[in-house]
């Protein structure tokens, strides 16, 4: 993880995505509110000034102009940090959900890895809120590549969709650059012992836990759920069947999450037992991504100890 | 007019039709009592509100709007945005009268499976957004002036507020954003009851400066009275090169009957039977 070339950023990946979507699509237009930096959509100004809107640090605006954008038959990328976004869920539910409208709303620096800029900024409840709104589909990405697929199959996909990306780097999961797609879960590494289900910042470390894992003896199945909403029901209950244990990880509360997301499907479908990691009903804090994950229990180590534990060894 | 209006007849395609203020008057009057009528049978819903609004809605629909009740969603049509939502009883009545829903289909009003949603809902042919959550219209009205601007298209967006509404923080996002994106084809019309949901403007929260804070805010700013057609007609063509207008309307709620006046009991209570039917005998009459 130390190698520089192994890692990648969501916001590359989505920026990248959007440039060439911007290109074959003169419809696309994008909305930033001053922070078309953090988020490089400054570049899609560069390249198409006439689609580029900021509208100053003003979420709620930002998402009536957009939904005024999507009425008008626009499709509309509109985005700033995760905290501040969710100052607007009235106007993202009023009108971006409620009339199922074009818009694709993006949350940057989520979650524990923001870091430093402490619990104001590491929104730990973004997942939840999204999810229980009607039309809204949910997508964490966890790597360049899988954010880069995903952004323009968005595009692709006419309603409302959020995606939570972060603000720093991740390793590059995707590196033989498989086929995404929105709606499916991806396996990862197949296994028959327990499941780990994982989103966001936590992919790559359910991964270094399965490798340890294996070592042990331990055969975990490794899944990547990048799409919170719509659930894949068919993966997930395949691996609750067929390994008969489930560890959620994600970085992100507990609470209505994608690891409550498949409690809710296990416990109608399959119930069995299930370990939810996140954050316990607290907030974040200062600190760098790696100390924070540590501290509130989502390392490779921490999903170590609960699979094992789970498996009973 | 009024009888080409009865017959249907009426070409709301042409934009500034030559309709006297008399006329004007009289649609206003049938608009108030369906107002009434929506409002009696729904057994709820706004009348102050709707009741203030009126007029403005009746010059915007009848005289100065391009808009095709048999083609609701024409690319071209002149868009009118009801942010103060809680009003949909004058929406819908004037789009009943206009021809996009049969007049039959007012009865369904705030009832179970209808089209006509107890504040005004793009279910309803005619009604361009959701509303209800106040402080959003005005931010849609800019995406889509954003976008007539971008499709080279010449409709002009009017988004209806009230004054209570402007104690919301995203109208003043939105006065910002107008401002900076230079859009002229947008006209913005508050109406000015003086009162809100829980009392006066006054008591829950002044609003007596709403020409100088939009001023302020770098808009073309008329004020004029909200229920006199001659300022009203007028007021909508004061437009100006590279900003955007305001038009500050001062109206009275419950407007045309005389216990609903200045009354915010009336913000979102519809009277016994009794009292509406002397409510209807006074608009009729008015």
């Amino acid at each position: 993880m130390d190698d520089k070339s192994k890692m990648g950023s969501l916001r590359a990946g989505f920026v990248d995505a959007l440039l060439e979507i911007g290109k074959s699509r003169q419809d696309v237009v994008v909305l930033g509110a001053d922070t078309t930096d953090s988020l490089r959509t400054y570049m899609f100004g560069e390249k198409f000034p006439d689609r580029l809107f900021d509208v100053g640090i003003a979420e709620q605006n930002m998402i009536g102009v957009s939904a005024g954008l999507a009425f008008s038959n626009k499709t509309v990328f509109c985005g700033t940090f995760t905290a501040f976004l969710c100052r607007a869920v009235d106007q993202i539910r009023n009108t971006i959900a409620y009339c199922n409208l074009d818009v694709k709303i993006v949350g940057s620096h989520a979650g524990l890895v923001t870091g430093p800029d402490g619990a104001a900024h590491q929104t730990l409840e973004d997942l939840a809120i999204m999810r229980t709104l009607p039309n809204m589909r949910v997508i964490a990405p966890s790597d360049y590549y899988s954010t880069y697929v995903l952004v323009k199959q968005m595009a692709q996909t006419r309603g409302p969709f959020y995606l939570r990306i972060l603000r720093t780097d991740m390793p590059n999961i995707y590196t033989d650059k498989r086929e995404l797609k929105i709606g499916r879960a991806e396996t990862l590494i197949e296994g028959s012992d327990i499941a780990i289900i994982a989103n966001g910042a936590l992919v790559n470390r359910a991964l270094t836990a399965a490798v340890a894992l294996k070592a042990k003896g331990i055969s975990a199945q490794v899944i990547d759920c990048h799409t919170i909403k719509p659930l894949d029901r068919d993966t997930i209950l395949k691996a609750a069947k067929g390994t008969g244990r489930v560890i959620t990880a994600e970085d992100h509360s507990v609470q209505g999450g994608m690891g409550s997301a498949i409690a809710e499907l296990l416990s109608e479908e399959y119930p069995i037992k299930i370990n939810r990691m996140g954050v316990k009903d607290k907030f974040g804090e200062s600190g760098e991504p790696d100390e924070l994950l540590k501290k509130y229990g989502l390392t490779e180590d921490s999903i170590i100890k609960e699979a094992t534990k789970m498996v009973g060894q | 007019m009024s009888d080409e209006l009865e017959l249907g007849r009426m070409d709301f395609t042409k934009p500034n039709r030559q309709v006297s203020v008399p006329q004007l008057q009289q649609i206003s009057k049938d608009v108030r009592t369906r107002i009434l009528q929506i409002l009696g049978e729904a057994k709820s819903g706004h009348p102050g509100g709707s009741l203030s609004a009126t007029d403005i809605i009746v010059a915007l629909y009848f005289s100065k709007m391009r808009h095709d009740p048999k083609n609701p969603k024409w690319e071209d049509r002149d868009r009118f945005l009801l942010s103060k939502g809680h009003a949909a009883s004058a929406l819908f009545a004037v789009l009943s009268k206009c021809g996009y829903i049969p007049d039959s289909e007012l009865k369904t009003y705030r009832k179970l499976n209808s089209r006509l949603q107890g504040h005004a809902d793009p279910l309803t042919p005619g009604v361009e957004i959701p509303s209800g959550p106040l402080g959003i219209g005005l931010s849609e009205g800019i995406g889509m002036a954003l976008a007539g601007r971008l499709d080279k298209k010449d409709y002009t967006v009017y988004v209806l507020m009230g004054d209570g509404e402007q104690d919301e923080g995203e109208v003043w996002e939105a006065a910002m954003s107008a401002a900076k994106f230079k859009l002229d084809n947008i006209v913005a019309i508050i109406d000015k009851n003086g009162v809100q949901q829980s009392g006066t403007t006054a008591q829950i929260m002044p609003t007596d400066s709403l020409a100088k804070k939009w001023a302020a805010f770098n808009w073309n700013v008329i004020e004029i009275n909200g229920h006199d057609f001659s300022q009203i007609l007028p007021a909508l063509d004061q437009r100006k090169k590279g900003i955007p207008t305001i038009i500050v309307a001062d109206t009275v709620k419950g407007k045309g009957v005389d216990f609903m006046e200045g009354k915010a009991e009336y913000h979102g209570k519809v009277p016994d039977k009794e009292k509406l039917q002397k409510a209807l005998d006074q608009v009729s009459k008015e």
